[in-house]
């Protein structure tokens, strides 16, 4: 029968000619900078303040315990601060500054922040509009009428927008480097990073902590970063299949990802919230050791509860996709 | 499996066949039963007002809605069990041609052409030429009017060769000339041997273009025949003008083969009536009216028109339902 390679140029050359990658290449060109300027007159102002890093550093780590003796903290904050306490001073034993100012260090924080909310949001731009962009402007009619079986159209529509997420982390780390460069130096990609801390409560277990260049951290990060945009991706291609319209399933997205990223950011009691896909994002936290949103998560666990996700929302998508009836 | 298709009455294979078909939307039934068959070359007519199930039948037709019961055969192929087969032979454009605006119009036909094997640049060529799009066939859709969308979409149709053809009220939003030309195509198409199937509510539009019409209401189909048995002579008026109207009416009424219709007894169109001042509203039996000129005129009765005229949609359908007790 019909071949998928055709078809799966179709869909890459539709989205293509939408004009959804430019959307989100422009995104990214215009806040980068921002973030970068941000960036800049952060590490100016530590210059001035300090004479060094390790200044900066032992300053950082007084703030952190002074904290812990107020009454006024929470219990939970308390232990964020112990732990990232045990952190900084790993680094400082080992004399190495986890925040120097150069590209690699802007791009690794950069995708570190971007990961739950950012990179997500330009996955919805393409994802959210696969079926339900068809649906409004009718165009699925004229589709599903050739004599091709639907979840061969699916499944093309699936490979372009891996394909799309795919190029969209590798532009951000492109243009990440490429922008911030200019003003912090394209230095610092054999710099070492700390990976493989593992937490237990509120004691960090440093046995395991191993030193990697930055460039292979950098590839670990993409890694997770784009597992996270492809659940995200399927889960917007479910939502598209069963919803009409694109705004609508834009908004769905939206909604639970933001809620996902405001239940993390409770320190939340409710253990059960751990299940919820988008408390899962942050995959690249567990790479630098930050605390995860609850206590007992961790990175096979945060990847095996998106597969999960992943598995259920292919089975949905193309379980109706296939039998629907298509009525407007 | 069989390629042969489906063998009709009347012994020719029919190209689309439709039996039993039923559709139940959220426990309410669209389509009670619909049952047809269309033949190699001929022009079929799917006739039934706004929300008498047309385009939800054309939709089972091409696998966009499954049926809840009964079957669709094209090219000897059930449509919902193998679409891959049975489409393979279909054009279709359902409701309005909708083609994608943000690309041009030969682009749109590249991405239907990779859809099926076999079809290359040489055809899509030949399909631009057929319906006269050479011209601005490398422009953005979303620049094209509505008439060039129509023509886009047949294009799109016509790539894969098909034999048959399904046009969903086609001539909606075309002006005179373009439903005048979308006509001449539609027989031209028809005399290289492909059959079309063309829905609409306009019993003008289907008298000139079809051969044989199935006529739908209420999702269920109340008849199905030639244009000839089922519009022209079933349902028809023969409108009379003579100089001497009283004499005329009084000889008229005299005779066995003619009803005479008063003001209100039938469902003709007004603007008609108006353009026939004095006419004489009668039905006849068919064959009848040679014999009837005869007797006007040797009784001295000149006369200046006799006319058929066609019933509206809705009185063809009370006529239609009259005899079957269905309402």
């Amino acid at each position: 029968m019909s071949n998928l390679l055709p078809l799966i140029q179709n869909e890459t050359l539709k989205i293509w000619k939408k004009k959804r990658f430019f959307v989100i290449l422009l995104i990214l060109a215009i806040l980068i900078p921002i973030f970068t300027y941000a960036q800049m007159r952060m590490a100016e102002n530590n210059k001035d303040k300090f004479a060094d890093w390790r200044s900066q550093i032992i300053q950082q780590i007084a703030d952190y315990q002074n904290a812990l003796t107020s009454d006024r903290i929470p219990e939970e904050w308390k232990k964020y601060r112990r732990i990232m306490v045990q952190q900084l001073t790993y680094y400082l034993e080992n004399d190495v500054d986890p925040s120097a100012p150069n590209a690699v260090t802007f791009t690794r924080g950069f995708m570190n922040n971007a990961v739950t909310l950012f990179i997500p949001l330009l996955v919805l731009s393409i994802g959210s509009d696969l079926i339900s962009g068809e649906r409004s402007s009718g165009t699925i009619k004229m589709l599903l009428t050739r004599p091709v079986r639907r979840w061969k159209i699916l499944f093309a529509k699936l490979v372009a927008l891996i394909f799309y997420i795919s190029l969209t982390i590798i532009s951000t780390l492109i243009l990440c480097y490429a922008i911030s460069g200019i003003f912090f130096g394209y230095g610092g990609w054999n710099l070492p990073v700390f990976t493989g801390f593992v937490i237990n409560g509120a004691e960090v277990d440093s046995s395991g902590v191993h030193a990697v260049p930055h460039w292979l951290y950098i590839m670990m990060q993409a890694g997770l970063a784009w597992f996270s945009a492809v659940i995200v991706g399927l889960l917007s291609m479910m939502v598209s299949v069963l919803v009409r319209s694109t705004a609508a399933s834009i908004v769905t997205m939206m909604a639970t990802i933001i809620a996902g990223t405001i239940l993390s950011n409770m320190a939340s009691a409710w253990d059960t919230a751990k299940y919820i896909f988008s408390v899962n994002l942050q995959l690249t936290g567990y790479l630098d050791g930050s605390p995860p949103p609850i206590e007992g998560m961790t990175m096979l666990f945060s990847i095996g509860v998106l597969g999960v996700w992943g598995l259920i929302a292919l089975i949905i998508s193309f379980g109706v996709f296939t039998k629907q009836d298509i009525l407007n | 499996m069989t390629t042969e298709g489906y063998r009709t009455d009347s012994g020719a294979a029919a190209v689309l066949s439709v039996e039993g078909l039923r559709k139940r939307i959220k426990g309410k039934w669209i389509i009670h039963d619909v049952s047809f068959d269309v033949r190699p070359g001929e022009i079929f007519g799917f006739l039934g007002p706004n929300g008498s199930g047309k385009t939800t039948t054309i939709r089972m037709l091409v696998d966009l809605i499954k049926p809840t019961a009964g079957k669709v055969m094209i090219g000897g192929y059930n449509v919902q069990k193998q679409p891959e087969q049975a489409l393979r032979h279909v054009g279709c454009i359902v409701e309005n041609p909708e083609v994608y605006p943000y690309m041009s119009g030969w682009e749109n036909l590249e991405h239907f052409a990779r859809m099926q094997p076999g079809i290359g640049e040489e055809r899509i060529r030949e399909v631009v030429e057929i319906v006269g799009m050479d011209q601005r066939i490398h422009d953005k859709v979303k620049t094209y009017s509505l008439g060039m969308r129509q023509r886009l979409g047949i294009a799109q149709a016509l790539l894969a060769r098909p034999e048959l053809l399904i046009l969903d009220e086609p001539t909606n939003g075309l002006d005179p000339k373009g439903i005048k030309e979308l006509r001449e195509f539609v027989r031209m198409l028809a005399a290289e041997g492909m059959s079309l199937f063309i829905s609409s509510h306009l019993l003008s539009e289907i008298q000139l273009m079809c051969d044989r019409v199935a006529i739908i209401n209420g999702g269920r189909v109340l008849a199905v025949g030639t244009v000839n048995e089922l519009i022209d002579e079933n349902a028809s008026y023969v409108l009379w003008q003579v100089d001497q109207r009283e004499q005329a009416v009084a000889l008229l009424s005299k005779l066995g083969e003619v009803t005479l219709l008063e003001q209100g007894d039938h469902g003709i169109d007004d603007a008609v009536m108006t353009a026939l001042p004095d006419a004489i509203v009668t039905t006849i039996t068919p064959g009848a009216i040679p014999g009837i000129v005869q007797k006007l005129v040797s009784s001295g009765i000149g006369i200046e028109a006799v006319q058929k005229v066609s019933p509206t949609l809705e009185e063809l359908f009370l006529k239609l339902t009259e005899g079957e007790g269905i309402v």
